[in-house]
């Protein structure tokens, strides 16, 4: 999978891997960075890293370039993405983080809209099933819809949908972002968790 | 230790607070004494300290007191001080910490740090000398020792002379370094142009350049120095008259100015040298060699390894390059940031 990853320009130059003290140019880079463990986490299909692993990783180690991000600007890095809403710390340490390519109110968005796509074609396929004849009056999004976290990410109706394959921390996530917005429920159900669209 | 008088703390009508300062022990001249944890205040017309631990411990001394102050920098396990040197306490003074005391001066020690911004403070309080136009109530006004009719001893007058000497000596010194300057400036700008003369000739001839070679327009200040005593000989300039004399450079309107870069390097630079587009010619030459480190770059353009981290930083500053710092060393680089997408 690394092989086929690629590095952006700035991953080659050498001066990427110094903080910047000029703030404009120090800008930029911190763009760079922010969008390149963006791309590197959602290819390498990586939702949480510690700070340690990260150190290591090719992501901020050059091997070949001889140049590695020293941890207080990879913590820089790391900062600039929790502010930008990518970025979760999972521990009062900040030692491990939860990194999302999406931000947590994008998936919900795509989610809640997969959910009101799919409950009118059921409900229509039900009454074509009984047949009726269906004329689509309103698109009033689906009602009281209930769905499990397994379904929303593993389930048949998901596939080819882009949140199919989700890790359970950022679909969580995304569904308490819904919920906050009055559009969704996680319930129980059973053992597991579940959500509720309205 | 014996000019101080116990007081309140509290500070009269008119009189202003200038600066205070944490953590300050008093030495009665070179011996501790048990004042060693305090806050010193700076008023417009006294110094006054009040221990930390005992608030009710509060004394001080009128400014009219002080004859001249001194810095001490901090050492290792050091703090930095401040030397006060004190006239002698008038008779009618005020009871104080102590009745007598051998030293005509007494040291403040500031553990907590503070000493450079107190010691520019009190050296302006002293300047101006506010007290005596502002009056207070009588009790802050102490009178100078210099009054006809009272017995002195021999000692502090002698101390005093001297002080009053050395502090006429240091004016003259300025002044004259700056009228010798100017002289010294016009003479190095027709000895530069001699010796850029003499080393076109000798070029011609295939000879190596001279020691005296052209400057480019801009020195550094440790540079002029070297010129200006080598150039006098005797009498020689201390760094200090020199920085003076040259902070006059731009008023005087001569054609050389100081300039103080963000490092704290200072430079004297022709009034016509611009910097800023040396900057950009410095960009060329670090894009065709791909990086340089300031050495690479200063032998390139034939110029000292300090101006050209100077300028290479000046470059950076204005964004032009950036650096990449490694291991192996600090490198410029062309600032792709912000030039590629």
């Amino acid at each position: 999978m690394a092989m086929s990853f690629e590095w952006p320009w700035q991953y080659r130059f050498p001066p990427f891997f110094t903080l910047q003290p000029n703030v404009d140019t120090r800008q930029k880079q911190l763009a760079a960075w922010c969008s390149l463990v963006l791309s590197f986490c959602r290819l390498h299909k990586q939702s949480s890293m510690t700070v340690m692993e990260a150190q290591e990783s090719p992501l901020f180690n050059n091997v070949k370039l001889q140049r590695k991000l020293p941890v207080e600007s990879i913590q820089i890095v790391l900062e600039e993405l929790r502010k930008k809403g990518n970025l979760e710390w999972l521990d009062k340490n900040k030692s491990s983080f939860l990194i999302m390519w999406r931000r947590p109110e994008e998936w919900g968005k795509l989610i809640y809209q997969w959910g009101s796509r799919l409950s009118e074609r059921s409900f229509c396929g039900y009454l074509k099933s009984c047949g009726l004849v269906v004329r689509r009056v309103s698109r009033s999004g689906q009602n009281n819809s209930v769905f499990t976290l397994y379904e929303l990410t593993s389930g048949e109706d998901t596939e080819g949908e882009e949140f199919h394959g989700l890790d359970e921390a950022t679909l969580l996530r995304a569904l308490q972002a819904l919920q906050q917005e009055h559009k969704a429920e996680i319930i129980t159900l059973g053992d597991g968790r579940g959500v509720k669209f309205f | 230790m014996d000019r101080f008088v116990w007081t309140s703390g509290l500070l009269e009508i008119n009189e202003t607070l200038v600066i205070q300062q944490r953590g300050v022990r008093i030495y009665d001249g070179e011996e501790k004494i048990k004042f060693d944890a305090g806050t010193l205040l700076l008023s417009t017309h006294r110094l006054i300290w009040r221990d930390q631990k005992n608030h009710e411990c509060c004394m001080a001394i009128p400014l009219a007191q002080i004859v001249f102050i001194e810095e001490q920098a901090a050492g290792i396990g050091k703090s930095a001080k401040i030397v006060v040197h004190l006239h002698p306490a008038p008779p009618n003074k005020e009871p104080g910490p102590f009745q007598n005391s051998k030293n005509s001066y007494i040291k403040l020690s500031f553990k907590e740090h503070g000493q450079i911004e107190f010691y520019r403070r009190l050296s302006e309080e002293m300047t101006q000398r506010r007290w005596e136009n502002i009056p207070v109530s009588q009790s802050l006004q102490t009178n100078r020792g210099s009054q006809p009719g009272r017995v002195r001893a021999v000692g502090i007058v002698g101390i005093e002379r001297k002080l009053e000497e050395k502090r006429k000596e240091t004016d003259k010194n300025i002044s004259e370094a700056f009228e010798d300057l100017s002289k010294l400036m016009i003479k190095a700008k027709e000895m530069v142009e001699l010796s850029k003369s003499i080393a076109n000739k000798i070029k011609e001839k295939q000879g190596d350049i001279t020691e005296d070679e052209e400057r480019g327009g801009i020195m550094s200040l440790t540079e002029v120095y070297c010129l200006v005593n080598r150039a006098r000989g005797m009498e020689l300039l201390s760094p200090e008259d020199l920085v003076n004399a040259c902070k006059m450079l731009e008023v005087l309107k001569l054609p050389l100015r100081l300039r103080v870069f963000d490092s704290g390097v200072m430079v004297i630079e022709l009034q016509s040298h611009k910097e800023e587009e040396m900057v950009a010619s410095a960009l060329e030459t670090v894009s065709e060699k791909g990086s340089l480190t300031s050495e690479e770059f200063a032998k390139l353009v034939g110029m000292s390894v300090l101006l050209a981290k100077e300028r290479l930083l000046l470059a950076e500053k204005m964004g032009h390059l950036c650096r990449d710092d490694s291991v192996e060393g600090l490198r410029f680089y062309p600032n792709l940031f912000m030039t590629q997408s």
